[in-house]
């Protein structure tokens, strides 16, 4: 069968159970629309390139991926490069389509024409320039296979308006043979004997986890074994809801805006085991000091992630999932397990000593204005823990991993690695869409929100019943938070109060507003929102000058984190 | 230490840029670098010469598998373990007094005289950087007047 390239994209996004595309049209990409609309394939018109990006992740951040984008060539494509490099720093699975203009055209500084390999090389896992017609469903079929399989992440496929409209014999490959890309899944075995060895002679013990755990899927794995051992977990920020975030072992969230106790935890340990999970740099704070008392575990299926920054004692690469199977097997029937809890008991009892010491805590008044923290609270009491969370990047984020504890994977949606802001109002759209039976919450602030509330006019279209939380301080946060501490209250180009008035704002696209400005309004303004069937935002205005505690200042060991308001001098 | 890095990797177009950017991305050294195809003409063959601790080689050779053209990286440190040679150019205005004592260096270092004019000689040779250098402090003197080298290429010894 003979098909046009156009048609050939669709056959293929169908053959791949793709049931939605997330784009915005264009001239490179009008005979690829054209495809679309006959054979009524589902696309969601995003109302900015970065947007349908962010969607496309947040989608695939909830289902699991993969996400599928579908962008012009040009200014498409250099608006959506935010959203591609975000997606490659957090391992999120996407197929990026991207416009390009004729081949005869490449390299003439024609219109609309952009370097799209050079621009997205350095950003994806890896892209494709489909030259030949006959090559494209083969490249379609790989770009799939490398996007989701080993250590996931963004591809692009290039697409030269004239292969979209030459016609080829349509064959779609039922398998793909990449001699060179083969990631490996299996543990090996002698490693984690090694490691299960360590694990078994700790005395304080700490499992360090991250968004590795939700993308093997082992969750459910990793409960087991830290229920079996009874060791203490504590997790990054991409690792948020790879174990209830209210377990009894669960000790909250490590690094610049960890726990006390996590970090303190991680300092003291004699053994780490780290779970998928990269030793980034907001985790480790000053790396030369980070958790110098442990021997330490690394597993990770990606090679690059081992010994990058931290020296490690026992590297395991694979699949966090297989690997973690495969520690439950070797603790079947290990004697060594009656004994563990009095083993680790001590080690139990300081972590806990540390937690009574510092927790996490906010002073809201009755009378005073509203503080952040107190909403988050709320969002979390009201929703059990149970909605599934996007946030933006900034203070609010940094409270709602701290606050909201995520009862399950792929229920929390967060620009992590590259730290977007403006990700997440459009990455909800696209987590509503992934899960459109359950509620969904953007935590958000107001600098981050109007980055890229256009794609408001989606979720009225589409009728999405997105709840944001907007924590209003009229101030980019987190800028003055450090502006504050480190140079002395010079708030420079921090002061958000020439802002719309959010309420109307939904209003005017058709959403629902409500507003709190007093503490006491706070629960009712949630319970009304919380209910809504239609797109809406409830702006909390917020006490400007609050701060994130914990935190650790730039340059020092986790254990010097600062824990409350310095005394005024 | 330097490292000769040999780089198998699918012969199609971009790939050298992956390579290249990679290294510019992590910024990591190259010292000099070639390629060509291999016997197997859908492969090429990229040798490196890059300086690093041994942490940084072994993140260059981990990040090198990553990219999903990459087939094969070989890392040769040891001098022994492989053979490796450069080839250089080197263009000497000669004044006719000169020209046999440009001949005789050139005869000393195996090189061959590839190119004649009225007023100069290109001396062709291959060897290590330390052979290169050598001829180059010799030439200086007789008139040398421009030296292109390539980057190294190297095989591993043996079977």
């Amino acid at each position: 069968m003979r098909l046009l390239g156009a048609d050939i994209v669709v056959r293929a996004l169908q053959e791949e159970g793709v049931e939605l595309l997330f784009g915005h049209p264009g001239g490179a990409v009008l005979e690829l629309y054209d495809a679309l609309y006959r054979s009524r394939f589902r696309h969601v018109l995003a109302r900015h390139e970065q947007g349908a990006v962010h969607m496309a992740d947040g989608y695939a951040r909830v289902t699991g991926g993969p996400g599928v984008a579908l962008v012009t060539s040009g200014p498409g494509v250099t608006n959506a490069l935010t959203g591609i490099a975000t997606a490659f720093t957090d391992s999120i699975p996407l197929v990026v389509f991207t416009g390009q203009v004729i081949t005869k055209a490449i390299g003439n500084d024609a219109f609309q024409e952009a370097d799209n390999m050079g621009l997205t090389r350095p950003i994806t896992k890896h892209n494709f320039m489909v030259k030949d017609v006959r090559d494209l469903a083969r490249i379609i079929k790989e770009a799939f296979h490398i996007a989701t399989t080993g250590r996931p992440g963004p591809v692009v496929v290039d697409l030269p308006k004239d292969i979209t409209q030459m016609e080829a014999e349509y064959h779609y490959p039922s398998e793909v043979s990449l001699r060179q890309y083969n990631p490996r899944y299996e543990g090996h075995w002698g490693q984690i004997k090694k490691a299960m060895a360590l694990i078994l002679e700790a005395r304080r013990p700490v499992v360090y986890f991250g968004g590795g755990v939700i993308i093997s899927g082992a969750h459910e794995e990793l409960l087991e074994f830290c229920e079996k051992l009874g060791v203490p977990a504590t997790y990054t920020l991409m690792g948020i809801g790879g174990i209830p975030g209210n377990h009894p072992q669960s000790l909250g969230m490590l690094g610049m805006h960890g726990t006390y106790r996590a970090n303190m935890a991680v300092d003291e340990c004699d053994l780490l085991i780290a779970i998928g999970a990269r030793f980034d740099d907001r985790v480790t704070s000053r790396v030369d000091q980070f958790s110098p008392h442990s021997r330490k575990i690394h597993v990770d299926i990606d090679p690059t992630s081992i010994r990058k920054s931290v020296d490690v004692d026992i590297p395991i690469v694979g699949d966090v999932r297989n690997v973690l199977q495969k520690f439950l097997k070797l603790l079947e029937g290990e004697p060594k397990l009656e004994t563990y809890g009095d083993q680790i008991a001590d080690w139990r009892t300081q972590i806990e000593a540390w937690e009574q010491g510092r927790p996490l805590s906010y002073a809201q008044t009755a009378d005073g204005p509203i503080l952040p923290q107190y909403v988050i609270d709320k969002v979390y009491q009201l929703t059990e823990g149970k909605a599934v969370v996007t946030t933006d990047v900034g203070q609010h984020q940094m409270w709602a991993a701290q606050y909201y504890h995520a009862q399950s994977p792929r229920h929390w949606v967060t620009s992590g690695g590259l730290g977007t802001m403006g990700f997440g109002f459009p990455s909800a759209v696209g987590a509503q869409f992934g899960r459109p039976k359950e509620t969904v919450v953007c935590i958000t602030s107001e600098g981050s929100l109007l980055m890229t509330v256009q794609e408001l006019a989606v979720a009225v279209e589409h009728n999405l019943p997105i709840k944001v939380v907007n924590l209003n301080n009229g101030v980019l946060g987190m800028v003055r938070q450090w502006q504050q501490f480190f140079y002395e209250r010079r708030y420079s180009e921090v002061d958000l109060h020439a802002q719309p008035d959010w309420v109307k704002y939904f209003e005017a696209f058709g959403a629902l507003g409500y507003r709190a400005t007093k503490p006491d309004e706070v629960e009712t303004v949630l319970e009304k929102g919380l209910a809504a069937t239609k797109p809406v935002i409830m702006d909390f205005v917020c006490a400007e000058e609050e701060n994130c505690f914990p935190m650790v200042p730039s340059g020092g060991a986790n254990r010097d984190m600062i824990l409350e308001e310095p005394e005024e001098g | 230490m330097q490292h000769t890095i040999n780089v198998r990797v699918k012969n199609e177009f971009g790939v050298l840029s992956r390579v290249s950017g990679l290294f510019s991305a992590r910024g990591y050294n190259i010292d000099s670098l070639c390629v060509a195809e291999t016997l197997d003409p859908t492969v090429s063959q990229i040798t490196l010469v890059t300086q690093g601790e041994d942490e940084t080689i072994e993140q260059i050779v981990k990040q090198l598998y990553k990219l999903i053209d990459v087939i094969k990286v070989s890392d040769h440190t040891q001098a022994s373990s492989f053979v490796g040679r450069e080839l250089a150019l080197f263009k000497v205005r000669t004044l006719p007094e000169a020209r046999a004592e440009v001949m005789r260096i050139a005869e000393i270092f195996r090189g061959k005289i590839v190119d004649v004019t009225p007023d100069s000689y290109t001396v062709e040779v291959t060897g290590s950087p330390e052979k290169i250098r050598g001829l180059s402090d010799l030439l200086r003197p007789l008139g040398l007047e421009d030296v292109v080298r390539t980057g190294r290429v190297a095989v591993a010894r043996g079977g």
